[in-house]
């Protein structure tokens, strides 16, 4: 360590992962990983997710997972909560679709409407 | 450092480490990797959590959900329905003692929410082995601040404007401390934590040292600045090898990354810590003591004036403090003294932690403003008395402090305010003691506790102690004579005004405290022979009740010493003549019909 600056570009990459520990997040991406889920390929899309998310260094995205939301026939479901703005659900997300709603709807802000279940 | 969708937090305190947190993370981590999830979740060991009764805990986030008394089936369980399928496991949640009311998160169980931490911030939030973690919860950025933009006397200013005092017993200014170190003349000058944490049921140190210890060295350094010292040493006891083992990889990290050493950040400023382990006796906790140990010599106290600050360490000028003092320096450079100052009473400043201990339901750390009422502490955060029974007394500062009772739960605790009921705040120590507690005996504990650790050095405590001891030995027996507890209170003042180091002058303070406040007891032991706790063998008077027993002579069968006598389906009684008062007929009867007087 040579300088403060160094402390405080270093501190900012650690501070990503931490912040899982506060509740603070801006973005959140819930993948449905019940056993229907699961059974999909919802491992697949959530690990993808997660790469995709750390290779890029979005800062304030957590990436989460919950039980069956009940649209067994349209897993795996990608959820994507943003604070005051409804809930967007995609369905039949595979890894490939994965990457694409991280690129497209986290980077760019573009939400791919024909994948989401209305 | 990699993103995980998931952290889970398994407790690594001293307590959870005895109540088998091992088995259980070795467990958890085992079916993590069975389940292939290694990639998306990671397990952190954290320093103690606080609620060590609930032990072993873990926290998983982002949820937050706290599990509570796991075994290593739970945590298989865990792994399978909260980490692998979201569902949250029921039955290993926290349920409140009162109203059985299920807590999902941490922050909605009373004794989390009624806490404000500032000393233990990151204890139980951090891996204490992982320097980056520190760092990520804006670790060693009050050390930038300090060494970029702030001289020496604007730290010290900034020290004494918080109004921050010495959390390890006598409460002293830490502000003024550091300014007559730094201006008293004599160079090499010296920083020294004191983590020699003696008092019978204090944790607190030993916690931030195993959970925190970036923060001890961090303001060990900013201190080092302020005073114009580059060299520390931290004297901790060889009984707390995890925390030793812990802070030694805090001062090895802290070095690779140049926070502590040569010139750090650049700035041409150099400073370092080294660990003196001391071997344990409760005399070294004492400044002089501490000192004359790190130099080599008998862990002996010595008068003062001169202070530390102006002649300490191989008699230069030395700044020591606490542990706790020391984690409180951090956030007071970052968030500035007016907001340390705006918290806690008009004399008493920020926060104090707590070891909880004794007969409370929730027994652990808790930290809490000062001024904070012991009400709050024992029945609000506490959870109350175990078994429902009645508060009767709370021992607050160990063997130097004193007892305060119920009429006083109200108070808020402060400095001053302890010392006005004839307590101190010590270093933390809260000891709860209910309806079956002997203030007498209790007395005898710690006198007997100062009497082995009196290090020998000056008449009063050596001897004093030893004749107060004998006195109150002599009270419990039930040989106590008119004029004693005018004796002991003689006794006591004269060591209070005469002994040499603070050590000798609290000795006295647990038995002054408890005639003040307990004279009752007292005399009801001298006079009536009784002790109203029936804590005190030789003063209980065992009897049988003739109408619940039939005689069936179990008692009479294991008396050992034959005390019990009656025939065979009658009533018996017992010989008081012989009676031990070992208590055994009354264990061993299966009617209830032995009782004491």
């Amino acid at each position: 360590m040579k300088s403060l600056a160094e402390l405080d570009k270093l501190r900012e990459k650690l501070q990503d992962e931490m912040r899982l520990r506060e509740g603070r997040e801006d973005v959140k991406v819930v993948v449905t990983m019940g056993t229907c889920g699961i059974a999909s390929g919802a491992r697949e899309v959530l690990t993808a997710i997660l790469e995709e998310v750390s290779k890029r260094g979005l800062k304030g995205v957590t990436v989460t997972q919950t039980g069956c939301a009940g649209l067994c026939h349209c897993e795996p479901l990608v959820e994507i909560e943003r604070p005051g703005r409804d809930k967007v659900i995609y369905g039949h997300v595979d890894e490939k679709k994965a990457r694409e709603i991280v690129v497209s709807h986290l980077v760019n802000g573009q939400i791919i409407k024909e994948w989401i279940i209305k | 450092m990699e993103l995980y969708r998931a952290h889970v937090l398994v407790c690594a305190g001293a307590g959870c480490i005895s109540s088998g947190c091992q088995a259980v993370k070795s467990a958890l981590v085992e079916s993590i990797d069975r389940l292939g999830l290694q990639r998306e979740i990671k397990v952190v060991e954290t320093g103690c959590m606080g609620p060590c009764d609930l032990g072993p805990v873990i926290v998983v986030y982002p949820e937050g959900v706290f599990y509570r008394q796991l075994k290593p089936a739970d945590a298989v369980e865990i792994a399978e329905e909260h980490l692998l399928k979201g569902r949250v496991v029921e039955r290993l949640l926290y349920k409140a003692p009162e109203d059985g009311k299920t807590a999902v998160t941490s922050d909605q169980i009373d004794f989390f929410k009624k806490q404000t931490r500032i000393a233990l911030r990151n204890t139980g939030i951090i891996n204490p082995e992982s320097v980056e973690e520190y760092i990520a919860r804006d670790g060693y950025r009050a050390l930038g601040k300090v060494l970029t933009s702030m001289t020496p006397e604007e730290v010290i200013e900034c020290i004494k404007k918080s109004g921050l005092r010495g959390r390890g017993g006598a409460g002293f200014p830490t502000g003024l401390k550091w300014e007559f170190s730094a201006k008293a003349p004599g160079k090499p000058k010296y920083v020294v934590c004191n983590a020699d944490e003696g008092d019978p049921g204090a944790f607190m140190d030993r916690s931030i040292l195993e959970g925190d210890p970036h923060s001890v060295l961090e303001a060990m350094a900013i201190c080092g600045y302020a005073i114009g010292a580059n060299q520390g040493y931290v004297y901790v006891r060889a009984e707390y090898p995890l925390a030793v083992q812990r802070l030694s990889l805090a001062i090895e990290k802290a070095r690779e990354y140049g926070l502590l050493g040569e010139s750090i950040f650049g700035t041409g400023f150099s400073f370092d810590v080294e660990i003196r382990v001391g071997a344990g006796a409760f005399v070294c906790g004492e400044e002089t003591a501490l000192l004359a140990s790190i130099e080599g010599r008998r862990g002996e106290p010595r008068p003062r004036p001169p202070f530390p600050a102006q002649e300490g360490l191989w008699g230069k000028p030395t700044v020591i403090n606490n542990v706790e003092t020391w984690a409180n320096i951090p956030p007071i450079i970052l968030n500035g003294p007016e907001w340390f100052a705006s918290i806690g009473t008009e004399k008493s400043k920020g926060t104090k932690v707590f070891a909880l201990a004794g007969k409370v339901n929730n027994t652990g750390l808790v930290e809490v403003p000062m001024g904070t009422t012991l009400r709050e502490i024992i029945f609000d955060i506490g959870g109350g008395i175990q078994g429902g029974k009645q508060f009767k007394a709370a021992q607050i500062g160990g063997p130097s402090g004193g007892c305060i009772p119920a009429r006083y739960l109200d108070v808020p605790v402060d400095y001053e305010s302890l010392t006005r009921l004839g307590a101190i705040m010590g270093s933390g120590g809260l000891i709860i003691m209910d309806e079956d507690t002997c203030m007498v005996d209790l007395a005898r504990f710690f006198l007997e506790f100062v009497q082995d650790e009196s290090c020998g050095k000056c008449s009063p405590c050596r001897i004093g102690t030893k004749r107060m001891l004998e006195i109150v030995e002599r009270i419990t027996r039930g040989e106590g004579r008119e004029g004693d507890i005018e004796l002991l209170e003689e006794l006591g003042q004269s060591i209070k005004s005469s002994a040499l180091c603070g050590l000798g002058q609290t000795a006295p303070n647990p038995v002054l405290s408890t005639i003040r406040h307990f004279r009752d007891e007292y005399e009801a032991h001298i006079y009536h022979k009784k002790c109203p706790a029936g804590v005190c063998r030789a003063l209980m008077v065992y009897a049988i009740d003739e109408e619940k027993c039939n005689g069936c002579g179990r008692c009479a069968l294991v008396c050992p010493a034959g005390a019990v006598y009656g025939e065979k389906k009658k009533p018996h009684r017992i010989d008081l003549e012989k009676c031990l008062r070992c208590g055994t007929c009354m264990e061993k009867c299966k009617f209830g019909a032995i009782y004491t007087i």
